[in-house]
Parts: structure tokens; sequence; C-alpha cells
């Protein structure tokens, strides 16, 4: 399936990627590639089959529900690009 | 002393003929003098190696060693390693230092081996050559003009040209089969659940698995002792006992059952390829194995269903790089919008970029049924297709790749082309089924590979196969001229 440049735009918006404009042409062009690749898939019939999520199909393994983390914030906001009095800082929003 | 494998050196290390800070500066001036032509390395660690080589040795002396105790190794630059940075090949993570260890390398420190470096990869292991990292493509040490296969390139560079002992790898699509028969190694694909994929950066949740990638059999089994095992932490770890993976290397292949997938072998098989499989299976016959041919019917179908499972658990699992808690952030965002679509797309490369696009697009309303949906059902006929092959043979003997290892450049611009050079590994990851990839023979200097897929959890077989096969060959021996 070929996409056009309003779908290309579309989908980098729900996927929030800022694209180039020049760049544009060539994701246009190589995203049709793609999806013409895995088209192909449309043409089997798999009326009946069970979709297969998991390899081994086993269950998600659950566990008390009960906090066993220790606070570890300091060490999580060293990495951060911003942050103030504990709190991760972003650009503001509303003026 | 690079000469020696990671069994040797083991040796050498308990007996005293060498010490681990000794072998740790060999390698770290071997990184040192032939890094620079293969940008194998993102990241070495040169102070953090010899510290660990320091104690590596005081447990050697006070007989507190493990086999892997004082052994150099490099992982992948996709484990988090604390205090180490873990950039995934990405712009995106080129600052980021985990606050974490994942726990594979959390078990080699463990066991006392010596981590020298971060290889790379590509960006967030979405490639099949390591041209798609931020910090430049990895070459091949048997021909730097050649790929070294991907995405984890940078390990197999680094193993293939001595830098290290072994290294780490992690195999969504076929990462460490591809590169290792691009190189001439050895690398194993455990069963899905099999490694702990905890501080693994995820690419798609269902297919990643960690892994060796070595010289010989005997040092992925080595290798594999320390990464299987049951861990809490990963919601998709396999609670089941590891197998003693040395135990059972020797053991005779007579009455060995040998499927050759008839799918694996029609139009687009290089010829040497297909010469140096036809050769392995007369050593296995020779070794007291049966071959017979079998089929995969719906082995054609993997490459499609394959980009749209993974970018589809792509892009769930890269919408946490948002610029916002850690990693690339623009610089002079508008709004929160512009902060998001900004940071991602200037810090993702175009790969990730368009597999995170695919992905959105098969998950988007509308498309679900037809793509996601559907992939999922076809992921179940591959997986019938191996339980039915092992109703007729233990194990299946197939080429790791359509071609010997292709020129830097030649495919980049070609997603499509280079997504076909996977068309052999990627049914195991559908599947989950465990695969060993190892050298077969070489045509015009490059290494072919092939692999065997077995059973779930048949690692220690695959070891024993590989290992038998290696004790009658000698291609995995083979050092790239000038390493």
């Amino acid at each position: 399936m070929a996409l056009d440049r309003t779908e290309v735009e579309k989908i980098a918006h729900l996927a929030r990627i800022a694209l180039n404009e020049e760049d544009i042409p060539a994701t246009t062009a190589k995203l049709s590639g793609i999806l013409e690749l895995i088209d192909k898939m449309q043409a089997v019939d798999t009326q009946g089959i069970a979709p297969l999520a998991h390899p081994l199909e086993t269950t998600q393994r659950l566990r008390t529900d009960a906090a066993t983390e220790s606070n570890q914030r300091d060490a999580y906001q060293a990495i951060a690009p911003a942050t103030e009095d504990g709190l991760y800082l972003v650009p503001r929003v509303i003026e | 002393m690079h000469e020696k494998t990671l069994a040797q050196l083991s040796q050498a290390l308990h007996s005293k003929t060498i010490s681990s800070v000794e072998l740790t500066e060999h390698y770290l001036k071997r990184i040192e003098q032939f890094d620079g032509a293969l940008n194998s390395f993102i990241t070495v660690a040169p102070e953090l190696a010899l510290t660990q080589a320091k104690a590596a040795d005081q447990r050697l002396a006070d007989g507190t060693a493990t086999a892997l105790t004082g052994i150099p190794l490099a992982h992948k630059d996709l484990f988090c390693t604390q205090g180490l940075r873990t950039s995934c090949g990405s712009k995106m993570l080129d600052n980021f230092v985990a606050p974490y260890e994942s726990t594979v390398t959390a078990r080699f420190i463990e066991a006392g081996a010596v981590t020298l470096g971060k290889t790379n990869m590509d960006e967030f292991a979405m490639g099949s050559s390591t041209e798609s990292s931020f910090y430049g493509p990895t070459r091949n040490p048997w021909n730097t003009e050649h790929v070294p296969g991907g995405s984890s390139g940078g390990s197999a560079a680094a193993v293939a040209a001595r830098l290290c002992a072994a290294a780490t790898g992690t195999d969504t699509g076929g990462s460490i089969r591809q590169p290792a028969g691009f190189t001439a190694l050895t690398g194993l694909k455990p069963t899905y659940g099999r490694v702990s994929r905890w501080g693994m950066i995820a690419y798609a949740s269902s297919l990643d698995q960690g892994g060796p990638m070595a010289r010989t059999a005997e040092d992925c089994a080595l290798m594999m002792q320390v990464m299987a095992g049951f861990d809490s932490q990963d919601s998709t770890s396999v609670d089941q006992p590891v197998a003693d993976y040395s135990a059972g290397l020797n053991d005779s292949l007579k009455g060995l059952r040998i499927g050759l997938p008839k799918e694996y072998f029609a139009s687009g098989l290089d010829a040497a390829t297909a010469d140096a499989i036809q050769a392995a299976v007369k050593q296995f016959q020779a070794l007291g194995a049966e071959v017979k041919e079998i089929s995969l019917p719906n082995a054609g179908l993997a490459i499609p269903a394959y980009y749209v499972i993974a970018p589809a658990e792509a892009s769930s699992n890269l919408s946490r790089f948002d610029g916002v808690r850690f990693g690339y952030r623009c610089e002079h965002p508008a709004d929160l919008t512009d902060l998001y679509k900004r940071s991602r797309g200037e810090g993702f490369g175009a790969e990730v970029k368009r597999r995170i696009m695919v992905g959105a697009y098969a998950l988007s309303a509308g498309y679900y049924d037809a793509y996601y949906l559907q992939a999922q059902k076809i992921r179940r006929l591959i997986k019938n297709d191996f339980m039915a092959a092992y109703e007729q043979v233990d194990v299946i003997l197939c080429p790791t790749s359509p071609t010997p290892a292709f020129k830097i450049g030649e495919k980049i611009d070609d997603p499509v082309s280079l997504y076909l050079t996977d068309i052999y590994t990627i049914t195991a990851n559908l599947a989950g089924v465990p695969g060993i990839a190892l050298p077969a023979g070489f045509a015009n200097g490059l290494p072919l590979g092939m692999q065997l897929l077995g059973p779930y959890f048949s690692e220690a077989r695959l070891l024993n196969i590989a290992h038998q096969y290696q004790q009658v060959t000698d291609w995995h021996s083979r050092t790239p001229a000038g390493y």
C-alpha cells in the first residue's frame, strides 16, 4: 500500500516525531516500500487461527501487591535534562 | 594471549600462567591499536576493567574464582551498566548513564568477569549491518570494506579481531546469529525467556533475547552458564532449572536427526553458502547423524510478520523517549508537543523513526486487524511449522544469511533489501525457539555461516552438536589477517 505525504505527516504526528521538510519525500517512499513488503501477508487465509502474542504462551506472572522498591529519586533525576526541588522541569506550556 | 579461546584463558588464569590484570592490559592495548579502524567499541572502560581485574586476581588467589573470573568481556551497548554509559547506539541516549545494572551484566560481575567496554550496534538494535549507529559504522575485520552484520556487529567485530575474549549480544530477528555468521564466530540465541531481559533496553519485547558471542561452542557454554536463569525482576523470565551447558559437549551425535528445510535452499541463496552447508551435512553424517528434508511451509511469511510485530512493539517501547526524564532534549521547545516531536525527531536516526512510524501505523484505528492481528496469526502458523518439524527431527540445519557479509553502504538506502538479509533467522524469534550460528566455510576471504535451530530449551544439545562439528573442522579457529 503506497502512502501519500498527508498520511506520512499524520503518522509522524501520531508517533510524535518531527520530520524535516526535505526528509518527507524519501520517508514516504521508504515507508511505502515497507508496507508493500508487509502487505504480502494479506493474501494468507488465517480464519480460525488464534493469534500468538507470546512464544511460550505463558501467562503474566503476578506478585503480591506490595511496594518493594526503595526511593531512588536522586539517582534517577541525576540523569534528567532539568530538575528542581525533586521535580522534572519541562518547558512552560501555559504562559 | 589473544589467540586463546575463553576456555583456554580460564585455564591459564586458574593455573596462574597469567594474571587477569596482565590479560586485561593486553586486550586494552589491542583495542587501542586496532579499534580505530574497526569502530567496534562505543565506550572503552580501562579504569573499571583494571579495578575488576585486580579483584579477579584476588579471587583467583583465594580460591573463590569461577570459570569466568578474570576473563575480559565486552557488552553490547544496550545492557544497562551502572556508572558506565549505555547509549544503545543512539544520539537519544548519548549521555545516558544508567542508575542500575542489567541482570545479565550483574551476573557477569558476580562471576568475576571483567568489563572492557560497551560495543557498537545498530541504533536501538534496529538493523542488520551496524551502519545505523549514531557512532558510525563498525567494520568487519575479515574485510573492512564489508559490514560485520548487525545489530550486534560491534560485539562480533571485537571478538573476531580478538579485542576481547567473548561478548554479549542480543537477537530480535537474528542480531546474534547473522553477525556471528558474517565474522566466523559462534553465537547462541537462547529460547525466549531463558536469559533475563531486565536492564536490556527493549526493542521488541516478545522477540528480544540476550545471548553469548564467542569463538567456539565451548566458550558459549561457559558464557551461557552465567547468563541463563530465572529472574523475578523480568516478568517474561522462565522459571526452569538451568542445564549444565558444558557437561554434554562431548556427547556422541550418533542417531541425531537433522532436518534441512527445503524452503531455505530455494532461489536467492548464495552458491558458496549452499555448498558450505552441503559440506557440513556430510560432516554431520560422518559423525553419525541422519539427515532428511523437511518443510517449514510458512517461512516465507516471517519477514512480513516480523516487520509488523517488531515495529509495533518498538513504537510502544520507544514512547518512553520523550525528552522529559532522561536522554536527548531539543533546544527551546515551543510547547510540550513540540518538545516531544523535536526531541524524538532530532534524537532518533532514520531507521528508528521509520520503524516507530510503521508500528504506529500498524496499530492505528482501522489497520490493527489487517496488520497486527494478521501478523500474530501468521506467527502461530510459523510456530506450528517448527512444532511439526520437531516431531520428525531433533534439530534443523540451515544457512544464517543468504549471502556472505555485504559491503558498507551497499544496502543502507534500501531498507527492504536490508530486511531480507534476516530471512533465515527471523522465524526462530517469532517462534521463540533457540538457535546457534557457527562458521561453516569461507568464500573470497569472507566467512560463511550456518545455524542449527532446536526445540524450546535445547541449548545444551545445540552447543553439543556445534562443539562436535568444531572438533572435526577448523573454520572457527581461523583469525582475520593482521589481528
